[in-house]
């Protein structure tokens, strides 16, 4: 699915980096402990969190993530949305909840990094 | 690659004083990794257990500096600083186990999988710390 198809999955608003709307996303992560995330990572493009600090863009960034989804109607700070635009991650942000967001992207085909290379 | 005629010697220091920056060495060592055309699954890799050791500096040990020495067939990352020192080696490598105060679990860390995913991705790690005095950690992956 693409990014852009992400946010009508999501009912979600983007913060930055909208020219990213049409690029692919293959695989999704979804955590508030960055350690974790860092811990399984394989090539997933989607992180969806509700930590707000500068660490989940640098989390990302050094996995090569595409995306970023803040959930729980969360708003990053005016930084972490200047450290995503310079890294080039798009930041989408809805009111679902961790648990109903993955569901929902789960449901239209997402995986995450355990799934067999689908 | 571009080629190498001698190692590229990199230096950074790491503040302790401020979590938002924390990640600012690994990010340049990464980009220098990406730029010079090491492949995508070494920088990955490099990165990573770079990261989680600049953090654990800045959680843990007031900050610190980092030294790369890159070259074409290994990387090899030394993260020093002057901290509290680990009480308990082996301990401290067991996933799950961490000496973090609560606030660091609400900021994303302190799980307990620093060290454990340094081992992960790097080739090798020693860590050498004495207690009142600092730690070394040195990271070295290869190509």
């Amino acid at each position: 699915m693409t990014i852009g198809q992400m946010m009508e999955i999501l009912d979600a608003d983007i913060i930055c980096c909208e020219h990213m709307t049409g690029t692919a996303i293959h695989r999704g992560c979804g955590s508030d402990m960055m350690s974790e995330v860092l811990a399984f990572a394989k090539d997933q493009a989607v992180l969806l969190t509700g930590l707000i600090n500068p660490q989940v863009v640098r989390t990302a960034e050094m996995l090569d993530m595409l995306c970023i989804v803040f959930v729980r109607g969360k708003n990053p700070t005016e930084a972490i949305i200047e450290l995503a635009k310079e890294k080039g991650i798009c930041l989408l942000h809805t009111d679902y909840t961790m648990f109903t967001a993955c569901g929902l992207l789960y449901e239209k085909g997402l995986r995450g990094a355990d799934a067999e290379n689908e | 690659m571009r080629k190498m005629s001698s190692p590229l010697k990199l230096h950074y220091d790491v503040p302790g004083n401020d979590f938002a920056r924390a990640g600012e060495a690994s990010s340049s060592i990464k980009n220098t990794l990406k730029q010079l055309g090491f492949p995508p699954v070494v920088v990955r890799r490099v990165a990573i257990s770079l990261y989680e050791g600049e953090i654990n500096m800045v959680i843990h040990a007031g900050g610190g500096v980092i030294d790369a020495v890159i070259e074409p067939e290994r990387i090899e990352l030394t993260l020093s600083d002057k901290g509290p020192g680990i009480a308990d080696i082996a301990l401290a490598m067991q996933e799950g186990y961490s000496t973090a105060p609560a606030h660091i679990r609400d900021l994303g860390f302190g799980a307990g999988m620093g060290l454990p995913n340094m081992k992960e991705y790097a080739d090798e790690v020693l860590v050498n710390s004495v207690i009142g005095e600092g730690t070394t950690v040195k990271l070295i992956v290869k190509v």
